[in-house]
């Protein structure tokens, strides 16, 4: 089928109540009934899924990887951002 | 009752075993990847659907035949399923539109099966209303799409739509098994769905502009008694090969 009658559209499911959904792929599909049915058969034969999102992909705005040197390396020093500098009493064990 | 409800169980079998092996053909060849894995996802429900029924039967016969006896090793005129889920897929129109035909009805007929005096039918019944809800709202959204689609896809389905219907009046099909069996409780009078099953697709039909009058009406019958189309056999030869060639084989 001509890709302009069916779009590419991304996938996104909730394992399990309380996770977050997640992105696990992409189909092709003519509007957003079929996709969510397209998805439910793609990418939850197994058992994976609670609930589903698709979005159009079209509609996904992403970063530039040409501007990644400026996003992403400034952080590349800033490790006292991450927790691992505080000392833990030996009572509380393992965190 | 014994052996009109083991005749009863194994058209239902049939039906469903037969049309799991039709959509099964498409694996490998839909015209897209996510219809490749729908369809085949659906033969897979059909054919659980069988499993399950031919093993009640093969309980309700009590002569020791279990599922595979009964689905790969029987002649053709044993097999007692409609007409219409034996004919070849032809195209992806006229396949969406049988599997459309055929669930609204199964959809209809489990509803009222889940009160079955059978606990069995019953319980193949509660398990097999959500795969065929599903089945139902797949097709029904092909068949709107492809109705109301490209002049291509619209003219194709009007086309499978003048094939299948002389078949679709043996969904209705009710002689004195049927009606042993309804009466008793056991089971449903497949002729008490028809005005329902008919409002049902009407509705889809006016979405996806189809022409459909006399739906009911057609005239093709005989598989209920093991009359079958020329198609059967080579499905058939082709769903039993490897029991026919090897028997008793398992893997």
């Amino acid at each position: 089928m001509a890709e302009n009658e069916t779009p590419l559209w991304e996938v996104f499911i909730r394992p399990r109540n309380g996770l977050s959904h997640k992105h696990c792929g992409s189909i092709h599909a003519a509007d957003e009934v079929m996709a969510v049915q397209a998805a439910r058969d793609v990418y939850t034969r197994r058992g994976e899924g609670q609930s589903i999102w698709v979005v159009r992909s079209a509609d996904i705005i992403a970063s530039d990887p040409k501007d990644k040197d400026e996003l992403f390396e400034p952080t590349a020093e800033k490790i006292y951002r991450h927790p691992s500098f505080y000392k833990i009493p030996d009572e509380v064990g393992h965190m | 009752m014994g052996d009109a409800l083991f005749c009863y169980v194994l058209r239902l079998a049939d039906d469903h075993l037969i049309l799991g092996h039709r959509l099964s053909e498409w694996c490998g060849h839909a015209p897209m990847l996510e219809e490749d894995l729908a369809l085949p996802n659906i033969a897979l429900d059909l054919i659980g659907q069988a499993r399950a029924l031919y093993t009640h039967a093969g309980v309700i016969e009590g002569r020791g035949r279990d599922e595979d006896q009964l689905a790969y090793l029987r002649r053709e005129d044993e097999y007692r399923n409609l007409l219409l889920l034996e004919l070849e897929n032809g195209d992806f129109a006229r396949t969406m539109l049988r599997l459309y035909l055929f669930a609204a009805f199964m959809e209809l007929f489990w509803e009222r099966m889940l009160a079955s005096k059978d606990e069995t039918l019953a319980a193949i019944a509660a398990k097999a209303i959500k795969e065929t809800r599903y089945h139902v709202r797949h097709s029904a959204e092909w068949v709107i799409r492809l109705g109301d689609g490209t002049p291509q896809s619209a003219r194709r389905l009007q086309a499978a739509l003048e094939e299948l219907k002389p078949y679709c009046a043996e969904l209705f099909h009710s002689d004195a098994i049927d009606r042993e069996v309804a009466s008793a409780g056991a089971g449903v009078d497949p002729a008490a769905l028809r005005q329902d099953w008919e409002a049902e697709i009407a509705a889809v039909f006016r979405e996806s502009l189809l022409e459909e009058k006399g739906i009911g009406d057609g005239h093709q019958t005989g598989g209920r008694l093991g009359r079958h189309t020329e198609a059967m056999g080579f499905l058939l030869a082709e769903l039993q090969y490897m029991q026919r060639t090897y028997p008793g084989m398992q893997w």
